[in-house]
């Protein structure tokens, strides 16, 4: 595929965010596998899911189809890969700075350091409101899959973390 | 229709329906949770198994469509098939009871999964190891969570650790099916046994906890021959497609 034409797609999937989180796109999360045309124009969008049972994923199919028909590609196919499976790794580092501004901590570690250990808690997490990093988990879920639920010792301010995963 | 591929696809209707009933159990939790962040946590564990079954189910789909040329999808596979055509764990399809057995459930339940998704990541088949891979990410946060429940109701109050004594009274007589093997089963399961029990009883340690010994062991769920419950799981999960075939959100 041309160059031109992908980079304008990924442009294009750029103005598309996650439901849940609004601030972060797409591409922010680490969704998009791949864009694929073949020589008939029929444009095929690869994304991986968050997280198996993950809502948004319909959602985001559906959204992405509706920019690219916006933008005049009409043939668009959007399939599901889940291998590799999707990890926090992927998120931008934007990505994670967007998330802190809006107030959810973001994924502090790489996902191969889950800590397994009963009733350990990943450390460190920092507070978006008060920055401080005295802070507490207390539930291992959340709002949506990808949290969990924390609280600042310091400001005493409930927040969401975005888990490693 | 060849022997291997009407093993292989049992085996993966068989992981499929444990997952899916087991999440429909689990969401008869949503709001009725003893605290707000436990209701979130159990109703986010059910969302999590609703999507491994779908993932099951999908993958289920293609492969009857191509070998039996038939038009299923993982509607048709949750919602049009009867009792004894579901091979799930009889432990997925028992009533909730209170918080200690739905806990030890999810634990006994998880703990399995997470031995028995860590040989399907080494299969030969790609797309069940790439299913496996994902989920395993999940089920470590069951197990975690799950044990964590286990030790602090067994190691809690005398009414908590009664409540989980009664709970593990009343399953574990189904945990033995998980490791008898069915004829479709495409892992040695007997072997994950000894694994199993090793992190039963070292959770089962912490929490003041014993392991019943010689007991009775129930089976039958693999085969589809199920407890009374199920059927009224079914009915009330089945009955919107089974009545506006076809319905869609
Ligand atoms: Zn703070």
């Amino acid at each position: 595929m041309s160059d031109v034409i992908k980079e304008h797609i990924y442009k294009i999937l750029e103005q598309v965010s996650d439901p849940e989180i609004p601030v972060l796109t797409i591409l922010d999360m680490g969704i998009v596998r791949d864009v694929i045309r073949d020589d008939q124009n029929n444009i095929e969008i690869i994304i991986t899911p968050t997280y198996s049972g993950c809502p948004a994923m319909d959602a985001i199919a559906f959204d992405i189809k509706m920019k690219l028909i916006e933008n005049g590609y009409t043939h668009v196919k959007v399939t599901y890969t889940l291998q590799p499976a999707w990890t926090t790794d992927w998120m931008s580092e934007e990505g994670k700075d967007k998330l802190k501004a809006y107030g959810i901590a973001p994924p502090q570690h790489i996902s191969s350091r889950i800590n397994k250990i009963l009733f350990a808690q990943e450390e460190n997490i920092e507070c978006p409101l008060c920055h401080s990093t005295n802070t507490k988990l207390l539930s291992e879920f959340g709002s949506t899959a990808c949290k969990a639920l924390y609280q600042c010792n310091d400001c005493k301010e409930p927040f969401d973390y975005f888990k490693c995963h | 229709m060849n022997k291997l591929s009407n093993y292989q696809i049992n085996y993966i209707l068989s992981l499929a329906d444990s997952t899916l009933i087991l999440g429909q159990r689990n969401g008869e939790w949503c709001a009725h949770g003893p605290i707000l962040e436990q209701d979130i946590a159990i109703t986010n564990i059910t969302l999590d198994l609703i999507g491994q079954a779908r993932n099951f189910y999908q993958y289920a789909a293609t492969l009857i469509n191509e070998v039996e040329h038939k038009n299923e999808t993982e509607d048709s596979l949750a919602y049009l098939r009867n009792e004894r055509d579901f091979k799930n764990l009889l432990i997925s399809e028992l009533p909730n009871g209170d918080w200690a057995q739905t806990i030890l459930r999810q634990f006994f339940f998880s703990s399995f999964m997470l031995l028995v998704f860590e040989e399907l990541e080494k299969a030969n088949d790609e797309q069940m190891a790439a299913i496996a891979t994902k989920s395993i990410k999940e089920i470590n946060y069951h197990v975690k969570w799950s044990s964590e429940w286990v030790i602090r109701l067994g190691d809690g109050t005398e009414e908590s650790h009664n409540r989980m004594k009664n709970a593990i009274e009343a399953l574990w007589m189904y945990t033995g099916e998980f490791f008898i093997p069915a004829d479709y089963e495409m892992i040695d399961v007997a072997s994950l046994k000894e694994k199993w029990l090793e992190k039963i009883k070292a959770v089962f340690e912490e929490a003041t906890l014993s392991v019943p010994e010689n007991t009775f062991m129930q089976t039958g769920g693999k085969n589809g021959i199920h407890t009374e419950h199920l059927g009224y799981i079914l009915a009330e999960m089945q009955s919107l497609q089974r009545t506006y075939p076809g319905a869609e959100w």
